[in-house]
């Protein structure tokens, strides 16, 4: 008798487990939803390949062994065009420690990019992602963000957001190889 | 074309006329004194129950004219939907009928309908042309199949109603006799929305109003009745007509709430009158209507009727919404005000189920879920479409 | 646990109302108990009644009553009901932030509203527990009943004890004069006709007809669980995609969600209103009252693919798959993924043309056209004139410390700044152009450029669906069915016959429900038996009670 009745316990005892277990993943699950970003810290960064507005093209994966600072911009976005004479200098400060800028245009026509890149000077690979291939592909969303990939292709942070000429030189100190 | 849907309406109004025939019939058949029994072999009742078939079939002659002739199921507004759910509840009557042969039902269960015809026509009438969002077999498929499902539940009010009708004793106030009233008291409003309206109509009265709605644009608005509310900022464009200086807020619908104000005013005025040449409550008016019915017999068909109808309104409310809306509408559940009130209707007849089957609530308790229920479908009905907005306030 | 044994000798499980074996009533609570009550479960003990003990069984006790679930259905009732009451976050203008909305249009009931959370109520925690103790519920309270539902009906007895037989609905004892056997053989092959299942033991017959009826709750109980676990699914990666894909007419975009895999060309987009003429005249009056009716909204597409191994960002090789029209209702499915046409922005600007005139002369020196998507550093217009363009702002929306801004990359109010080169004017004379202004900015010019056209294209607005758990929420959604039509449009009905040793015939009959029907199938049985069939007490108690003041019916039955 009571060893049915120890049968029943334990069955009813799995039985609310796995009850318990399945609202806790939904819950869990729809609480985080709003953050649904595909690429996140500690994954690898999907490979890429943009052409430059000097028409060479760069190839992500050519970049293995160093830190890649990929930003996402607009030039009609304000945060953006403030960080950019910031990554220009760290640029600079960074490219002899193995230290890769590559910033990623969303969208806009050839005119609109070169007309920016030379009134700020850049002088690091400015790409263009006219169908916003490589923008879905990492999901960004908002305008500016910033990945920081690791000279094994790992993704190390995503900053979302304007930087600070301080936090720029930090987060390329990350990633240094 | 024109001719086809001309030809329509007539059949609709014949259909209607019939019903009403057909209900002074079956209060022959109850107040018989050959036939002390309510239900079986009666020639009153058979006379009634027939005319009720041919307006059943008048007014399908109307359903498939009106589809030829707009070239698609007509149900696809305001009042061609309710007028289908007004076929559906005749139709719903008739199976119950020819099942137990219950000539009481026929007393309420017409007039509800005749109601429901009534009310449906204070809307456009004219056949318009189906949206993108519309055009789909499933329109027909889904609303039909609500309509049927939502009737059918309707028959269980109507026995419910009679049920308590007979059940709740009148002589002493209480919760029940109260509820009763205001039961009744409800549908007498419907009746005074349809008579006030239909006055306005007759005399052709329109006024327009320009105001400023919610969102800041200027608008022009339509009222049907003498302006007792007005709108937001609203002037009046049509000289001569009454408009009061009461002046409601953007988010609410001024016209609409005027003939609300309209239907409430002109309703009481009747029930008053009522009771004044009557001097009872309508509750007591009804009850020597019911006084043979054998209530096992109401409560039998009040749960049967939801028996029927609750897989009908699953399949046409829930199943087949969902498969259309995903293919529509991208998703097949979106919390769109008319779904939610459609899983209200249905967690509540499931509960209803529930504390029938497994908690013995039969009988009055029974018979007052019964009405509630239906409060519920007619919530849906017409307050959803009307009041709150969503994908489905296509009228 | 007790166990409870049965006069007749039959051990029962503790809890149990009615002997398995013989139905006598084993408790004073059953005794008393309605009828209906008791018959329900078959008088069987609930699982969940049978023993009280920690608190795994109080929380499985809590769940597997009705009481509770009943509860809990109008408990998520009132909620969903609250939830109409405004909008839904989902449903207020996608710019409104809604902490201002809900204040600024309903006061202080909207403040209140979007302070408890009622603005995104069916996504609230608290609301997915809901449905969570809902399913809970059915799960535990049907294995609480199922299983000893079907031990009763599985091992019922045909001879029933006299106690269980007169507490039935429909009963009566008869006493006949013909042989009790030919009077049972006589019932039984009737009943054969209608469908009962007859098993006769010692003389005693049992009849039964539709017990799967009674498995209609428990089925309809497991689709609604599948349909939860389908819903439940759709949280686990990969199995459901929900994007917008905003693309214009002539863009190749990749679509979302399909991991850069497929891309959509916009071949074109459609927007049709019907008119009287072309459509049915029956329409007229409809649109005269209210205007434009919308006919048709239609993308035309082309899908392609993008060849396996390339790198994303890598455009060169894709190729085409399919051709396909996408419309409301009819979306264009591939590869478990389904694109909607959802919305359309019309009239985008994709190009302006310029004429540049002299202002004096106004002598047009030749046109230039911009196109906004691919704009050129200069447009030559003779050999001697030409336009230099110096910026561009697509979505002009002011001057900065004098310099345009742009709020936007999308070309809402395009504005330039250009550098006019004549012979007249060799360094060339600066002019910014706008929709709404043009300014000379380094002093009045000679020449100046005039609007001469403008080409749009319209933006199509798709949604990028795909729902792996579909196929789970339909089959979910096909055993509810089956199981509510089951127990709703099947019943279960009983007729027992039992031969007393005084030699009386004891009738009696149940139903889970429909008892007139029962009493159809009864009225059958008993034809040519010289029997009248077995009265229904429910009947007879409210026909009483209802006729007061009516002449009673003639009664015809004999054995009374």
């Amino acid at each position: 008798m009571s060893k049915r009745k120890k049968k029943r316990l334990i069955l009813r005892i799995s039985i609310l487990t796995v009850l318990i277990a399945a609202v806790a993943y939904t819950l869990y699950s729809t609480l985080t939803d709003e953050e649904k970003t595909l690429v996140k810290a500690g994954d690898n960064a999907p490979d890429f390949v943009l052409t430059d507005l000097d028409g060479k093209q760069h190839r992500l994966s050519d970049y293995e062994g160093q830190g890649v600072f990929l930003n996402f911009w607009g030039t009609w976005c304000k945060p953006c065009e403030k960080e950019m004479p910031y990554m220009e200098s760290q640029y600079h400060e960074f490219k002899d420690q193995g230290v890769q800028t590559i910033a990623v245009n969303v969208g806009e026509s050839d005119f609109q990019v070169r007309n920016f890149a030379e009134k700020y000077n850049l002088s690091f690979p400015v790409v263009r992602d006219a169908q916003r291939d490589v923008y879905d592909a990492y999901s960004i969303g908002t305008l500016p963000t910033t990945l920081l990939i690791s000279p094994e292709g790992e993704v190390v942070d995503v900053v979302k957001g304007e930087m600070t000429e301080e936090t720029i030189a930090s987060y390329m100190e990350q990633i240094k190889p | 074309m024109t001719q086809l849907a001309s030809i329509s309406s007539t059949l609709l109004y014949v259909a209607f006329v019939l019903y009403l025939i057909a209900t002074l019939f079956f209060g022959g058949s109850i107040k018989s004194k050959k036939h002390t029994n309510q239900t079986g072999k009666n020639r009153w009742a058979t006379i009634a129950i027939t005319i009720t078939i041919i307006g059943f079939i008048s007014q399908l002659g109307y359903f498939i004219t009106r589809w030829i002739a707009a070239g698609h199921a007509p149900v696809s507004n305001l009042f061609e939907f309710i007028t289908f759910f007004g076929m559906m509840l005749v139709a719903g009557f008739i199976i119950i009928y020819f099942i137990y042969r219950a000539h009481v039902l026929g007393v309420f269960a017409l007039p509800i309908a005749l109601l429901v015809i009534a009310y449906s026509s204070m809307f456009p009438r004219d056949i318009s042309p189906l949206i993108p969002a519309l055009q789909s077999d499933w329109l027909a498929i889904h609303v039909s199949t609500v309509a049927a499902g939502e009737a059918i539940l309707a028959i269980s009010f109507v026995a419910g109603l009679i049920y308590l009708l007979k059940d709740v004793d009148l002589t002493k106030k209480g919760k029940q006799t109260f509820w009763l009233e205001a039961v009744l008291f409800f549908i007498v409003i419907v009746a005074g929305f349809i008579v006030s309206t239909t006055a306005a109509q007759i005399a052709g009265y329109q006024s327009e109003f320009t105001y400023v709605n919610a969102e800041g644009q200027e608008q022009v608005e339509q009222f049907g009745l003498p302006a007792l509310v007005v709108p937001h900022q609203g002037e009046l464009m049509t000289e001569g007509n009454f408009a009061s200086s009461i002046e409601m807020p953007a988010i609410v619908n001024a016209a609409r709430l005027n003939t609300v104000i309209w239907s409430l005013i002109s309703g009481t005025l009747i029930y008053l009158l009522i009771r004044l040449i009557t001097r009872k409550s309508v509750s007591a008016l009804l009850q020597p209507l019911v006084r043979r019915v054998n209530l096992n017999l109401m409560d039998e068909v009040g749960y049967r009727s939801v028996m029927i109808g609750f897989p009908v309104f699953t399949l046409g409310g829930l199943v087949f919404a969902m498969i259309w809306a995903q293919i529509a509408w991208t998703r097949f559940w979106g919390w769109d005000p008319k779904e939610v009130w459609a899983l209200i209707t249905w967690l509540f007849y499931a509960a209803f189920l529930h504390l029938r089957l497994s908690r013995g609530w039969e009988g009055n308790r029974s018979a007052w879920l019964a009405v509630i229920g239906f409060a519920i479908i007619m919530f849906n009905l017409v307050a959803v479409n009307l009041i709150i907005a969503g994908l489905h306030s296509y009228a | 646990m007790n166990e409870i044994t049965c006069k007749c000798g039959h051990v029962n499980p503790e809890g149990t109302e009615l002997c398995l074996s013989c139905g006598r009533a084993l408790t004073a609570d059953a005794e008393t108990k309605k009828t209906s009550d008791v018959m329900r479960y078959e008088g069987m003990a609930r699982r969940s009644q049978t023993y009280k003990m920690s608190v795994i069984d109080k929380v499985w006790n809590f769940f597997s009553s009705v009481k509770v679930g009943v509860w809990l259905i109008f408990i998520t009732l009132a909620a969903s009901a609250i939830g109409t009451i405004f909008p839904q976050v989902i449903f207020i203008p996608p710019l409104e932030p809604p902490e201002v909305y809900y204040e600024d249009r309903y006061g202080f009931a909207g403040k209140i509203y979007y302070v408890l959370g009622f603005h995104d109520l069916y996504n609230s925690w608290w609301y997915l527990l809901l449905i969570a103790a809902i399913g809970t519920s059915i799960i535990i309270a049907s294995l609480d009943r199922v299983v000893p539902l079907y031990k009763a009906l599985k091992n019922q007895r045909v001879n029933r004890h006299v106690s269980f037989m007169k507490r039935q609905r429909v009963f009566t004892e008869y006493t006949v004069q013909q042989p009790a056997e030919k009077v049972i053989a006589s019932i039984g092959d009737n009943l054969k006709k209608r469908r009962y299942r007859i098993r006769e033991e010692d003389g005693h017959l049992l009849a039964e007809k539709g017990r799967f009826a009674r498995w209609g709750p428990y089925v309809n109980h497991t689709g609604l669980i599948i349909f939860l676990i389908g819903g439940m699914l759709r949280f686990v990666p990969g199995m459901y995609v929900d994007e917008v894909l905003w693309i214009r007419e002539g863009d190749t975009m990749p679509i979302p969600g399909t991991k850069q895999e497929y891309f959509l060309k916009n071949d074109g987009f459609t927007a049709e209103q019907y008119t009287a003429e072309e459509d049915s005249e029956v329409f007229g009056e409809t649109i005269n009252r209210v205007g434009a009716i919308a006919k048709n909204f239609q993308t035309d597409a082309t899908l392609l693919k993008r060849e396996e191994g390339t790198a994303i960002g890598d455009e060169s090789k894709l190729t085409e798959v399919e051709s396909h029209p996408i419309q409301v209702n009819q979306p264009f499915k591939f590869d478990n993924f389904a694109l909607y046409q959802v919305d359309y922005r019309q009239d985008e600007i994709r190009s302006m043309s310029f004429d540049m005139v002299n202002k004096e002369t106004e002598e047009a020196l030749g046109s230039f056209e911009v196109d906004l998507f691919q704009p050129e550093d200069e447009y030559k217009l003779d050999d001697e004139h030409r336009v230099e363009l110096m910026n561009f702002y697509p979505d002009f929306s002011g001057f900065e410390d004098g310099e345009p801004q742009t709020a936007s990359p999308v070309p809402n109010n395009p504005a330039f700044l250009f550098k006019l080169y004549s012979p007249e004017k060799p360094d060339g004379e600066v002019a910014f152009i706008a929709i709404q202004e043009s300014l000379e900015p380094l002093g009045e010019n000679e020449f100046a450029l005039k609007f001469s056209g403008i080409e749009t294209r319209d933006v199509s607005g798709l949604t990028v669906r795909k729902d792996l758990t579909l196929w789970i929420l339909g089959l979910g959604g096909a055993i509810f069915m089956i199981g509510v039509i089951q127990g709703a449009y099947w019943n279960h009905r009983r007729l027992w016959l039992k031969r007393t040793e005084d030699g009386k015939l004891l009738a009696a009959g149940h139903t889970n429900k429909n008892w007139f029907g029962l009493r159809k199938d009864l009225e059958y049985a008993f034809n040519g038996t010289g029997l009248a069939q077995p009265k229904d007490h429910m009947e007879e108690n409210l026909n009483k009670k209802a006729s007061g003041d009516v002449k009673e019916e003639k009664n015809n039955d004999t054995t009374s």
